[in-house]
C-alpha cells in the first residue's frame, strides 16, 4: 500500500503519481487471466504420476530387468533430444518433460529381457526420427515412442518377438515363456482373469497388468490431460469385435477376456493412443480416432502374424489423423 | 444440465463449450454502491459508443447546466452527450481512451449549483417505478427519447440503444431479453444494481418492450446470483416479464450465446439478434431508458465497479460520466503494491491502460486491478495439439488451427475456418496448456484475412 496511508485531502492535490508511485503497471491485450492450472509440463509430469503405478507393477513383476529396461530408455531419451535439439539449434526443451514420458513409454512396451543396445537404439529412433525431425514437441505426426519400438521391432525382431519372452524373474505365471496372447494365438492356451488383470504374465514390461494401467489411465482422464473418448472407443470397438468371434467360434468367453485385458490393450488405450499431439482435435475426431484403433488391433491380432497389434494400430491411425482433422472440423455456431 | 429444459424457455440454461474461470465476485458483490462526489473536471469523449462521433454544441467559455446537451449524435450511428456537471466548457483535450482511441473531449470545469447525485442515485433505486401505465408512453416517443437522451449499451459494447429498438419492418422482434448475466469475472456493477434498484430496470424493460413491440420480455441471470434473482423476483411480479436463471459459465453473457442459452435459436454467422426476432440490452441500459422516459433525465452516471486484488478497498461506484479513472482509484482507497495491470471492464475482454487520467465513459462497466501473481503466465511452448481450445471455443471453432493461419499470414485458411466468426471472448487464450497467445493471434489473422478481401 503506497499510498493509502499517506493521507491525501483533496482532489485539486491529487496527481496521476500518487495511485502510480512504486507499482509498475503493464499493459497487453486481452484476456489478462489465464488457467494456472495448466502447462504442458504439468501436463507431462500428469503423465508420469499416472505412469507410476504401471511403473512399480513393472519393477515388482521384472526386478533388475524393468529397473534396467527403464533407466537406460529415461537417459537415453533424454541424452538423445538434448543432442538432437543443440544439433538444431534451437533451446532447450527438456524441462517440459516430454522426453521422459517417451522414454518410460517406451521402456514399459520393450521386454524386460531385450539387451540394453536395444533401449538405446529405440530411444535415438524415437527422439530423432519420431520427433525432433518433425520440429520437435507438437510437430511430429507419429507418437516418437511407438516410432522407437516400430524400428527395433523389425531390426532386432528376434530379440522383441514374442518367443523372446523369457520368465526371467520366476514371479510370473508364465504359459511356456510366452505371452497370453501368442499362447493363446499360438498354442490355444488360456491364463486366468486375475493373472492378466493384476499382471503376473509375461510381456512387455509395462503392458502385464492392466489394473495398473487402468488406474493411472483414470487418473489421466479424471485430470484431462488424455481424452476420455479415446480409451473408451477403442475398447469398445476391441470388446465388440472379440466379441462377435467369440460367439462365432462359440467360445466361453475366455477369448473376450484375452483380448481386453492381455497385451498391450489397456497401456496403449490409456497412455499411447491418447498422446495429445498425434491424436484429433475433436471430440468427434478422437471417438473415429478410438474406433479406427480398435478395429486395426484386433484386424492385426485376428489376421497377421504378430499376435499383437497396438503399437501398428497406433502408428496407422497417427498417419490419418490429419485427415481426420479435417474431416471432423466443426461447423462454427450459426452456420446452417 | 445438458438435457434439461429450461422451465418456461426453449432452450436449456446453457450453451456449447465455454469456461469456468474463478470469478472472484466477492471482493465486491457486498459493497453497496456508493455516491461519488461531484468531480471538479469532466472530460467528455465525443465518441464513447460504436459509430460516428457526436456533434459538439458548446463553445469553450460558455457555461452549461446539469444535463445541458453538449453533443448532438446526428448520425443514425450515434449518440448524443450530456453534462453531467454545471459549469464552465473549457478548451477540447485530447484524450487516449483505453481502447486505443485517441481523441477530442469536451472538458467541463465544475462551478456553480450542483444537483445532488445521492438524489439521483436514490431515484433510481426507488420503489416509486411504474409498472401498469407504460401503454401511457407512445412506442416512437420512446425510441426518440432514448435517442435523444444519449442511451447506449452499458455492457461494454457501447452500441447505441435506439438502433436496436428502432421498429424495422422487415425484422419484426419477439422477445426482449435483458442480459443480466455479467459473466466476467470480478465485475459486479451489473449484480448492485439488480440488487438494489430492480424497479429502474423492470421500468425501462417494459418501456423498451413496448418501443419494439415484443410479445416477451426475458430477464436473464446466472445462478450464481440468487440476491438479484430474488429481488427481480419481487419486481416482475404481476408483470408480463419473466426471469431466466442460467448456468454460470463465461462467456454466458455474450448475446448469441445467450440467446442459444435460453431461446435455443443460432444467429446466423455474421448477423444480429434481430434474425432471430431478439432485440437485446443489458440491465443497466435498462434502468438509463426507464430513466430517460419516466424522469426525462437523460444518461450522464453510471454504475461501475472497481475490483480487483490490486486495489485496497474494491466497491461499487455510482459516478458521472466523464470522471477521471484515477479520482476513481483514490476514492478506492488506492492500488496496493502488487497492482500490475488496471484494466477497464473485465479481465477476460477488457482494455489494460496506464494513463489514468482517461475518463470513465458510458461503456465503462467496471475497473479491475490485477495483480502480479494473477497476470503472470508460464512460458510459451509449442501446440501439443490438446484440442482444450477446440472444447472451450463458444463459437465451436478451431482457435489452434486459426491461430496457426494467422502466425504463418494465410489468409485463405483463416477464412476457410471461419475465423470471423471469432468474437474474442478469450477463452481459448485462457485455456491453453501450452500459453499460446491464441485469441491474440487470431485477432492479427482477422485483420489479416480482412486486408487481403480488399486487394
Amino acid at each position: 500500500m503506497p499510498d493509502s496511508n499517506k493521507k491525501l485531502d483533496t482532489i485539486k492535490d491529487f496527481k496521476s503519481s500518487d495511485v502510480k508511485e512504486n507499482t509498475a503497471i503493464h499493459v497487453a491485450p486481452s484476456p489478462h487471466i489465464r488457467d494456472t492450472k495448466a502447462n504442458t509440463q504439468k501436463m507431462m509430469i500428469d503423465v508420469l504420476i499416472a505412469l507410476t503405478p504401471v511403473v512399480l507393477v513393472s519393477v515388482y513383476l521384472f526386478r533388475a530387468y524393468a529397473v534396467k529396461q527403464l533407466l537406460i530408455c529415461l537417459v537415453s531419451c533424454l541424452i538423445a533430444e538434448y543432442v538432437f535439439v543443440r544439433m538444431r539449434g534451437r533451446s532447450m526443451t527438456l524441462k517440459d518433460c516430454s522426453a521422459g514420458v517417451t522414454g518410460i513409454i517406451l521402456a514399459l512396451s520393450l521386454p524386460g529381457s531385450a539387451p540394453w543396445f536395444v533401449g538405446v537404439i529405440a530411444s535415438v529412433v524415437a527422439m530423432g526420427i519420431g520427433k525432433i525431425i518433425f520440429g520437435g514437441l507438437g510437430m511430429n505426426i507419429f507418437n516418437p515412442a511407438m516410432v522407437g519400438r516400430a524400428f527395433v521391432m523389425i531390426a532386432f525382431a528376434g530379440l522383441m518377438s514374442a518367443g523372446s519372452y523369457e520368465n526371467i524373474t520366476g514371479l510370473v505365471d508364465a504359459v511356456s515363456g510366452a505371452t497370453p496372447l501368442s499362447a493363446m494365438k499360438f498354442n490355444n492356451t488360456s491364463v486366468e482373469f486375475s493373472h492378466l488383470f493384476f499382471g503376473n504374465t509375461n510381456g512387455s514390461i509395462g503392458e502385464t497388468s492392466s489394473a495398473a494401467c487402468i488406474i493411472g489411465g483414470l487418473f489421466l482422464v479424471f485430470k484431462k490431460t488424455a481424452s476420455w473418448q479415446i480409451p473408451v472407443s477403442i475398447v469398445l470397438t476391441v470388446l465388440a469385435i472379440a466379441g462377435i468371434t467369440d460367439v462365432a467360434k462359440a467360445g466361453s468367453g475366455l477369448f473376450i477376456v484375452h483380448h481386453l485385458f492381455s497385451g498391450a490393450l489397456m497401456f496403449g488405450a490409456f497412455f499411447i493412443a491418447t498422446d495429445p499431439v498425434t491424436s484429433p482435435l475433436t471430440s468427434k475426431g478422437k471417438w473415429i480416432f478410438g474406433f479406427g484403433t480398435g478395429m486395426l488391433i484386433m484386424i492385426i491380432r485376428l489376421f497377421s502374424g504378430y499376435p499383437e497389434g497396438v503399437m501398428f494400430a497406433v502408428l496407422m491411425m497417427n498417419a490419418v489423423t490429419p485427415l481426420i482433422n479435417r474431416w471432423t472440423n466443426p461447423q462454427p455456431m450459426g452456420e446452417a | 444440465m445438458g438435457l434439461f429444459r429450461l422451465k418456461g424457455f426453449p432452450g436449456n440454461g446453457n450453451f456449447r463449450h465455454g469456461i469456468h474461470p474463478p470469478d472472484n465476485k466477492h471482493l465486491s458483490n457486498e459493497s453497496k454502491v456508493e455516491v461519488m462526489d461531484i468531480p471538479k473536471i469532466i472530460t467528455l469523449p465525443l465518441l464513447q459508443h460504436l459509430g460516428v462521433p457526436c456533434k459538439q454544441l458548446v463553445k469553450s467559455g460558455q457555461m452549461v447546466k446539469y444535463g445541458e446537451i453538449i453533443g448532438e449524435g446526428e448520425a443514425f450511428i450515434s449518440a448524443s452527450l450530456h453534462s453531467p456537471v454545471a459549469g464552465k466548457v473549457k478548451k477540447n483535450t485530447m484524450v487516449t481512451l483505453p481502447n486505443g482511441m485517441h481523441l477530442s473531449a469536451i472538458s467541463i470545469q465544475t462551478e456553480g449549483e450542483q444537483v445532488s447525485y445521492k438524489r439521483l442515485w436514490d431515484e433510481i433505486r426507488s420503489k416509486d417505478w411504474p409498472r401498469d401505465c407504460i401503454s401511457i408512453y407512445d412506442p416512437l416517443t420512446i425510441v426518440k427519447v432514448i435517442h435523444s437522451s444519449g442511451v447506449v449499451g452499458l455492457g461494454g459494447a457501447a452500441f447505441p440503444t435506439h438502433v436496436k429498438v428502432t421498429p424495422n419492418d422487415t425484422r419484426m422482434i419477439d422477445t426482449l431479453m435483458i442480459n443480466g448475466c455479467e459473466c466476467e469475472p470480478y465485475l459486479t456493477c451489473d449484480y448492485r444494481l439488480m440488487k438494489e434498484a430492480p424497479r429502474a430496470i423492470v421500468a425501462g424493460a417494459l418501456l423498451t418492450a413496448r418501443a419494439v413491440s415484443a410479445r416477451e420480455i426475458v430477464i436473464c441471470v446466472e445462478d450464481n446470483k440468487p440476491d438479484a434473482i430474488q429481488k427481480l423476483k419481487e419486481a416482475t411480479e404481476q408483470t408480463v416479464i419473466k426471469i431466466a436463471i442460467l448456468k454460470t459459465k463465461y462467456p454466458q453473457g455474450s448475446e448469441k450465446q445467450l440467446i442459444e442459452s435460453v431461446i435455443g435459436l443460432e444467429i446466423p454467422l455474421g448477423g444480429l439478434p434481430s434474425d432471430v426476432g431478439v432485440a437485446m440490452s443489458n440491465v443497466g441500459t435498462m434502468a438509463i431508458v426507464g430513466r430517460a422516459i419516466i424522469k426525462e433525465s437523460p444518461l450522464t452516471h453510471r454504475v461501475i465497479s472497481v475490483s480487483g486484488r490490486g486495489i485496497n478497498q474494491p466497491k461499487n461506484l455510482f459516478v458521472p460520466i466523464g470522471i477521471s479513472i484515477d479520482e476513481v482509484i483514490k476514492f478506492c482507497g488506492g492500488l496496493t503494491k502488487d497492482a500490475a495491470r488496471v484494466v477497464a471492464g473485465g479481465p477476460m475482454m477488457g482494455f489494460s491502460f496506464s494513463d489514468f487520467s482517461t475518463p470513465v465513459t458510458k461503456g465503462t462497466s467496471g475497473i479491475t486491478v490485477l495483480t502480479h501473481d494473477e497476470i503472470k503466465s508460464d512460458e510459451e511452448t509449442s501446440c501439443i495439439r490438446c484440442g482444450r481450445c477446440v472444447d472451450a471455443c463458444p463459437m465451436n471453432l478451431v482457435p489452434t488451427r486459426l491461430a496457426l493461419a494467422a502466425r504463418y499470414n494465410n489468409t485463405s485458411i483463416a477464412s476457410q475456418y471461419h475465423i470471423h466468426a471469432c468474437f474474442e471472448c478469450g477463452c481459448c487464450s485462457y485455456v491453453c496448456p501450452a500459453k499460446i497467445n491464441l485469441v491474440q493471434l487470431i485477432r492479427t489473422g482477422k485483420k489479416l484475412a480482412a486486408a487481403s478481401q480488399n486487394l
